[in-house]
């Protein structure tokens, strides 16, 4: 088994603060939501990347604030749900 | 040798700072007018080059990608790949951020595909210097095979650099070859950005970009609010009390105008034209300049500094009980300006359902050609008490807000198949606003307003005047001759008696549709008041207070909340949906609302305050 695999969460499940590595990003087959992954990955959500938790509004857990690179984006959590990321040890 | 760029198309990221570098280029002399068939801005502009040469430039629409997911980026989209009536620009400049190019760099490559000679600016090199970011632009310009120059929109010269390199005989453009990519085209690119990335760009281990702190504050969940509320009410402070300050000197001015005009002309029918119908009816509308323009100030300032879509990101939350998102918030908050502005600004929500409701709920919002009807009745309502009045008008705003919210929930639980609202937003950098930008936006809104003034105000002011003053051949109950406004309110009363307004109101309504503000002069001339545009008021108010029943001033506050009393939304509603339907749904709604509310108060307040 891939010991990566074990310890992949979907980006909403990081917490505040937290880092993490980007693994990759869910594409569904439905038009609307595929579209939107497209976008992500665009937008720089691609494997290997860095990303930093800067805030999760709670207790809905979202709207999420995520940065990546030099940029922040505002996501919520069905969109975030699409990234699947690795946190930092 | 081959020619220089005649016409070139500014491409880039939203938030690149492409407009700012825009109005470097241009300054005043630009156009902004629409695209055809849809409402995204057009803005195109003429700038000159190092060498003196007169060359046209367009600033397309903020674009992520070509893949477009909004109006926005569609219009760019289709300018540049050659789906449009717009010409082909003959150079593209690609702008991009120069804090930002891991983000920005994939545009690039994409534009690259397009089949046009390209110009990639770095635009924002002042910044990346201050973050330590260091780009070895000859080694981009070899990777990229384009050429690459630095700019700074924020600078007097900031531009220079550009300006010489437009010069330049264009260079042969590499072949065409864009498609709609797929996943993993889209991650070839990616990779192909990361390589040009680190082989060009030296960036501290450390990101030393001080939003992240500021967000940390901005966007905490208790002191976000906190300041977010600050904002909004030093906005509104900054409306009331500054623009009453200026709109009192207008005032002062238009009624030492018609001063001048009586005291130089005979007394007849073209000096009562001029005084009452163009001076008095001009006059009135234009007093509201100063607060259009304030609220606009601190919109675009505020929208400038990244700060608005940090307030859209807190309000995302409490949005989306009524089933809209954050996204929902920056046209909302432009339509207390001006509906039409706010209609507008909804071309950024990808969501359909999200912009239509956006667009649908967009009216309730206050508009600043409300303020003179309310001030007027409240002013009425409570002569001495200052504090009743203010806390009255709060609740005609507070009150079009709810209504707001209640119509989008109610939209979104009869929408069966209701997917959930994106959010997906950037956001940006915090900066201090551009002045040059800010004073060109503040000018064209000005511009848009006193363009219809001067047009469709006017010319309804005059035909109003005239319905007032022509007789109409019938007499009245009293054996006194009627005017013809006077023949059409009257008809009008029979529908507009349930909710208590008079001959005089029901009249008034009419031109309302053209300006709500317009009301206000209507009325003075319904009770055809002699005098300065200050007396007129005056006059007014005391008859109001005197010979209205409390129930019809009620009833009317709360159908100048709802009613759909104005054209020009009917028609960006019309231009921005593409569909007659909505149109007649947003008015209909309103106009029933408005009937409702007003006649369940008006019926009420009769009831309670019957002896």
């Amino acid at each position: 088994m891939d010991p990566q695999a074990a310890n992949t969460i979907s980006l909403d499940q990081l917490p505040e603060a937290g880092w993490a590595t980007v693994s990759g990003v869910a594409v569904p087959a439905d038009p609307a939501a595929r579209t939107l992954a497209l976008r992500l990955l665009e937008l720089g959500f691609v494997p290997g990347e860095l990303v930093h938790m800067v805030r999760v509004v709670r207790p809905s857990g979202e709207p999420l604030a995520v940065r990546l690179g030099h940029t922040t984006f505002a996501l919520r959590r069905s969109e975030a749900e699409l990234i699947q990321v690795i946190p930092a040890a | 040798m081959a020619a220089q760029p005649q016409r070139i198309a500014l491409l880039g990221n939203p938030n690149c700072g492409k407009t700012a570098l825009f109005n470097l280029l241009t300054g005043s002399r630009q156009k902004v007018a629409n695209y055809a068939g849809v409402t995204v801005e057009r803005k195109e502009g003429i700038m000159r080059t190092a060498s003196g040469r007169r060359i046209q430039v367009l600033d397309l629409p903020g674009a992520y990608s070509l893949n477009a997911l909004s109006n926005d980026e569609a219009v760019t989209r289709d300018v540049i790949t050659g789906h449009s009536k717009e010409a082909m620009p003959d150079l593209l400049v690609c702008v991009v951020d120069a804090t930002n190019l891991r983000l920005h760099l994939r545009l690039v490559l994409e534009a690259r595909q397009l089949g046009l000679p390209l110009l990639v600016v770095l635009n924002k090199m002042d910044r990346a210097k201050q973050l330590g970011i260091a780009i070895d632009v000859q080694r981009l310009s070899r990777e990229l095979d384009l050429p690459v120059v630095g700019t700074v929109s924020v600078l007097a010269h900031g531009a220079d650099e550009l300006k010489k390199a437009l010069d330049e005989p264009l260079r042969e453009a590499p072949p065409a070859h864009w498609r709609q990519p797929g996943v993993e085209q889209v991650l070839a690119t990616q990779r192909d950005v990361l390589g040009i990335f680190n082989r060009t760009v030296v960036q501290p281990a450390v990101d030393k970009d001080p939003s992240i702190r500021i967000d940390r504050f901005l966007m905490h969940p208790r002191w976000g609010f906190v300041v977010l509320a600050l904002v909004l009410f030093a906005t509104f402070l900054a409306v009331f009390s500054g623009g009453d300050v200026l709109s009192g000197w207008i005032e002062e001015g238009f009624g030492a105008l018609a001063g001048l005009v009586e005291g130089h002309m005979d007394d007849g029918l073209l000096r009562g034209l001029v005084v009452e119908g163009v001076i008095g009816g001009v006059g009135g509308v234009i007093v509201f300049l100063p607060q259009i323009l304030i609220l606009f100030l601190f919109i675009l300032a505020l929208e400038a500094s990244g700060y608005l879509p940090r307030a859209a990101f807190l309000l995302d939350r409490p949005m989306s009980a009524a089933g809209l998102s954050g996204r929902s918030f920056i046209p909302l908050l432009s339509s207390f300006a001006c509906a039409i502005p706010g209609i507008m600004a909804t071309r950024t929500i990808s969501h359909w359902r999200d912009r239509l409701t956006t667009i649908l709920i967009a009216p309730l919002m206050a508009c600043s050609a409300r303020i003179p009807v309310y001030t007027l009745i409240v002013a009425a309502m409570f002569p001495n008490d200052a504090v009743a009045a203010a806390l009255v008008m709060v609740g005609l705003y507070v009150l079009g807000i709810v209504a707001a919210m209640t119509v989008a929930w109610v939209i979104k639980r009869s929408d069966k198949q209701a997917s959930a609202s994106p959010l997906l937003m950037e956001l940006p950098a915090y900066q201090w606003p551009d002045l040059r930008s800010l004073a060109i936006g503040l000018w064209e809104r000005a511009m848009i307003f006193l363009r219809r003034v001067g047009t469709i105000i006017l010319a309804i002011t005059i035909v109003m005047w005239a319905l007032y003053t022509i007789p109409s051949p019938r007499t009245n109950k009293q054996g006194a001759q009627r005017s013809i406004a006077g023949e059409l309110g009257h008809a009008l009363h029979y529908v507009f008696s349930p909710i208590g307004f008079n001959e005089q109101i029901s009249f008034a309504l009419v031109p309302g549709m053209a300006a709500r503000e317009v009301v206000v002069s209507a009325l003075g001339t319904a009770y055809a008041m002699e005098g300065e545009e200050g007396e007129v008021d005056e006059q007014l108010r005391e008859r109001i207070a005197n010979e209205w029943p409390l129930a019809t001033k009620l009833s009317l506050l709360l159908w100048m909340v709802f009613a759909p009393q104005c054209l020009s939304t009917f028609v960006v509603v019309k231009r921005e949906t593409g569909s007659w339907r909505q149109m007649w749904v947003m008015g209909g709604y309103l106009f029933g609302l408005a009937y409702l509310a007003s006649f369940i108060t008006y019926q009420l307040t009769n009831l309670f305050t019957a002896h």
